[in-house]
C-alpha cells in the first residue's frame, strides 16, 4: 500500500484587505494537523493565487475573505480554475460570509464555507475527509 | 444543550488571600486585595486628582461633567452622497463626532477605475478619488462645527489635504478644523496591512503631516496611534499599550529631528486603545488604561523633559473591536459591547467607538450601529456613570493592577528597544511572528474550552437557522464612482494637475515637507491614485511579509 502523502494547502488572502490574523491562525492550525501549508501573504490577485497553487501543486486552496468581496472574487477564481483544468483542487472559503451567500458560493464550486463559528478542527477534519489521497 | 456541572461536594478549604487564579488573559490574581498590596502608594504621586499629574484619574479636572466622551460609530458607505446622508442621520441621532471609514482602494492609493480596485470600491467605506468626493461628502455639514475622525494611514496626508481644501471651499478657516487622522503606519505593517511605501519614507510622510498640523491646524490630532488592531491580531493587553507608545515615540522623534520641541508636537498625538476585544478582562482593561495615562505622563516629563501639561496628558479613544463578537447567539454581543463601553467610561476614555452585534455576519446594519450608539448613551445619560471621575480609583485591586500594568508595559517597551526598537522589530517580522503565535494560542484555548466564550464553547443552543438582516452595499457604487471620476478628470485643468504632480515629485526627491505640494495637487483635482503613483516613483513599495 502506498504511503500516505502529506496534504498540501495554500492559504490565500485575495483582494485588498490586510486583516490576516484568521488566515495565519488557520495556516498554523493546519500545519499542526500535519499538512504542508503555504501562506501567500496579503493583497493577492486571483492570477497570483492560481500561479502559486499550480507551482506548489497544492490539494487545497483556502481563501480568507472578510471584506464583503467574496462573491466576485470566488466567481472569477473558479472560472479561471475551470480554464486551467484544476478540477481536483479543493477550494474553501473562510471569513465574514453572510449565510445567504453560502449557497451561491457552493454553486460556484466552493467545497465548503467556514464562517466565524468554525473551529480549526472543523476545517482540518473537512480537508482530511475531502482530499482523496 | 446541558452544561455539565459537578455535583459532588468539594472538601472545605480555607480561603487564602494569596491563592492565585489565572485570568482569561493569563495574569495571576489574588482572592482579594488590601493595603499591603500597594507598597509605596501615595495619593499625590501615585494618582493625583483628576486633571493633575500623573493623570491616573483622568486628564481633565471635571472629567465627564465637563464633557462626555465623544460618541462615534465607524461609518461610511459606498459613495460620498450615501455617506453624506448616513452622517446626517447619525448627527440627527445625537452622535457628536463623525468617524469615517474609507474603502480599501482609497486606503491603498488606488483610484476607483484601477483594475485592482474593482472588487473593493465602496465596500468597507466610502470611495474617495478626488476633492470632489470630499466636498460632496460634507455638503451641508459645516466643518467648523463637527469633529471628524478618518481611519486612514498611508494616504492620510492626501485625505487631510482634501479635508483642508473642502473646508476652505466652505469658507471655513482650516485652523478651526477638529478631528483626527489615524496616520499610524507602523501598526499597518504589523496588523492591518494598508501600507504602500517602505517604512522610512512612510514615517517621513507622517512627520510632514504632524509638522503641517503644528503650524496650521493646532487642534487637529495628526496621528492616532493605534493599539486596537494589534490586539485583534494577537497582542497581549500589555503589548497593546507598549507598542503604540513605542510607535508614538518614533513619530515624535521624527519631528524632533526637524528642530521642534517636545511641547510643539506631543499634544498633537492621540491614541486609540483597546477596551474589549478577543481577550477582554473588565478590571484589567480599566487598570491598563489608567496605567497607560500615568506612564505616558512620566515618559513625557522624565524622558522628554516636557514642560507642558498638554503634552503629558494621554488623550485616547477606545475601541472594542469586532473580534470579540460571536456569530452564535448574536444578541449576546450587545451585553459584551455594553461591558466594553462601561470599562472605557470607567477608565476615562475621551471617545468611544464600539463594535456592533452583527459584526460576525457582515458590515453592520443601521440597527446594529444605532444599538451601539444607544449603549454609549445609556451609560452616558441614564445610569449615572459620568457623575464621578475615576470611580474605581482607590480600589485595592484596581490600583494593584494599575501598578502591575505600568511595570509590565515599561518592561515590554525596554525589551523591544533592546532588540533594536519598534521599527526594526517590525521590519524583520519579529513582532508579526510573535503576535501570530499568541493569536494561535488564544484560538486553541477557545477551542479546548480553556477560555470560556458564552454561547460558543459554553451554554450553547441549537441555532441552525439563525439569519440576521445584513447590510448590502449598493451594487451601482462602482459604475457611479467611475463615471464621477471620469467627469472630474474631464472638467479639470490638465496642465495644472501635471505641474502639481511634477512639483510633488521633485519635493519628494528633495525630502522637503510634502504637505503644501499635496495640497496643491488636491486642489487641482489630482486623484489619490495619481498622487500615490507619483510618490511610488520616488519611494518604491513596501515588501509583504507572510510569516505565521
Amino acid at each position: 500500500m502506498a504511503e500516505k502523502r502529506t496534504i498540501r494547502v495554500l492559504i490565500a488572502k485575495p483582494g485588498l484587505d490586510g486583516h490576516d490574523k484568521g488566515a495565519k491562525v488557520v495556516a498554523r492550525g493546519l500545519k499542526d494537523a500535519g499538512m504542508e501549508v503555504i501562506y501567500t501573504g496579503i493583497r493577492q490577485t486571483n492570477d497570483a493565487i492560481l500561479r502559486t497553487a499550480i507551482q506548489e501543486s497544492v490539494d487545497v486552496i483556502g481563501l480568507s475573505i472578510l471584506s464583503g468581496t467574496h462573491l466576485s472574487i470566488c466567481e472569477e477564481l473558479m472560472e479561471k480554475m475551470r480554464k486551467e483544468n484544476l478540477r481536483d483542487v479543493l477550494v474553501l472559503v473562510g471569513g465574514i460570509i453572510p449565510k445567504k451567500d453560502v449557497g451561491r458560493l457552493k454553486e460556484m464550486g466552493i467545497a465548503e464555507v467556514f464562517r466565524p463559528s468554525s473551529t480549526l478542527s472543523d476545517i482540518s477534519r473537512f480537508i482530511q475527509s475531502s482530499v482523496s489521497m | 444543550m446541558v452544561d455539565d456541572k459537578k455535583t459532588e461536594k468539594k472538601p472545605k478549604r480555607v480561603a487564602v488571600k494569596q491563592d492565585l487564579r489565572e485570568t482569561n488573559t493569563g495574569a495571576k490574581v489574588q482572592l482579594y486585595y488590601d493595603p499591603t498590596d500597594l507598597p509605596g502608594f501615595a495619593y499625590e504621586t501615585s494618582l493625583g486628582n483628576p486633571g493633575q499629574y500623573p493623570y491616573a484619574r483622568g486628564i481633565y479636572p471635571s472629567m465627564y461633567r465637563g464633557r462626555l466622551w465623544t460618541m462615534r460609530q465607524y461609518a461610511g458607505f459606498s459613495t460620498s452622497e450615501n455617506t453624506n446622508s448616513r452622517f446626517k442621520f447619525l448627527l440627527n441621532q445625537g452622535q457628536t463626532g463623525l468617524s469615517l471609514a474609507l474603502d480599501l482602494p482609497t486606503q491603498l492609493g488606488l483610484d476607483s477605475d484601477d483594475p485592482l480596485a474593482r472588487d473593493d470600491v465602496g465596500k468597507l467605506g466610502v470611495a474617495i478619488d478626488t476633492l470632489k468626493d470630499m466636498e460632496e461628502m460634507f455638503d451641508g455639514i459645516p466643518l467648523d462645527k463637527i469633529s471628524t475622525s478618518f481611519t486612514i494611514n498611508s494616504t492620510a496626508s492626501i485625505i487631510l489635504a482634501m479635508y483642508v481644501a473642502a473646508a476652505e471651499k466652505q469658507g471655513v478657516n482650516p485652523s478651526d478644523l477638529r478631528g483626527t487622522i489615524q496616520n499610524d503606519i507602523i501598526k499597518e505593517y504589523i496588523a492591518r496591512g494598508t501600507y504602500i511605501f517602505p517604512p522610512e519614507p512612510s514615517i517621513r510622510l507622517i512627520g510632514d503631516t504632524i509638522e503641517y498640523c503644528v503650524k496650521n491646524i493646532p487642534s487637529f490630532n495628526s496621528v492616532s496611534v493605534s493599539g486596537t488592531h494589534i490586539c485583534e491580531c494577537g497582542a497581549t493587553p500589555t503589548q497593546g499599550i507598549a507598542y503604540p507608545f513605542l510607535t508614538g515615540i518614533a513619530y515624535i522623534q521624527e519631528v524632533l529631528r526637524r528642530g521642534y520641541g517636545i511641547d510643539d508636537v506631543a499634544s498633537l498625538l492621540s491614541f486609540h486603545l483597546i477596551a474589549g476585544g478577543v481577550q477582554f478582562n473588565f478590571f484589567q482593561d480599566i487598570a491598563k488604561l489608567r496605567a497607560a495615562r500615568r506612564l505616558w505622563a512620566k515618559i513625557m516629563r522624565e524622558r522628554f523633559h516636557s514642560q507642558s501639561e498638554k503634552s503629558m496628558q494621554l488623550k485616547f479613544s477606545t475601541g472594542g473591536m469586532g473580534g470579540g463578537m460571536t456569530e452564535q447567539q448574536p444578541l449576546n454581543n450587545i451585553a459584551r459591547i455594553s461591558f466594553y463601553a462601561l470599562a472605557a467610561a470607567l477608565a476615562g476614555s475621551q471617545s468611544m467607538n464600539l463594535p456592533c452585534f452583527d459584526e460576525a455576519y457582515a458590515i453592520p446594519t443601521d440597527e446594529a450601529i444605532r444599538t451601539s450608539l444607544r449603549i454609549q448613551q445609556i451609560i452616558g445619560y441614564e445610569i449615572g456613570v459620568p457623575d464621578v471621575a475615576d470611580p474605581l480609583g482607590g480600589s485595592y485591586y484596581v490600583e494593584a493592577l494599575t501598578d502591575a500594568f505600568e511595570k509590565e508595559i515599561t518592561g515590554e517597551m525596554e525589551r523591544i528597544d533592546a532588540m533594536g526598537g519598534i521599527l526594526r522589530c517590525v521590519e524583520d517580522g519579529t513582532i508579526q511572528r510573535q503576535l501570530a503565535e499568541q493569536a494561535y494560542r488564544v484560538q486553541k484555548k477557545f477551542e479546548s474550552g480553556e477560555l470560556v466564550k458564552v454561547g460558543v464553547n459554553r451554554f450553547r443552543i441549537d441555532e441552525e437557522d439563525r439569519e440576521l438582516e445584513v447590510f448590502e452595499v449598493d451594487p451601482k457604487t462602482l459604475s457611479r464612482q467611475i463615471s464621477r471620476l471620469k467627469q472630474v478628470k474631464a472638467d479639470r485643468e490638465q496642465a495644472k494637475v501635471a505641474a502639481a504632480l511634477r512639483g510633488l515629485k521633485s519635493a519628494a526627491t528633495e525630502k522637503t515637507n510634502l504637505m503644501p505640494f499635496i495640497l496643491e495637487a488636491v486642489k487641482a483635482y489630482a486623484t489619490v491614485g495619481e498622487i500615490v503613483k507619483t510618490l511610488k516613483e520616488v519611494y518604491g513599495e513596501a515588501q509583504h511579509l507572510s510569516v505565521f
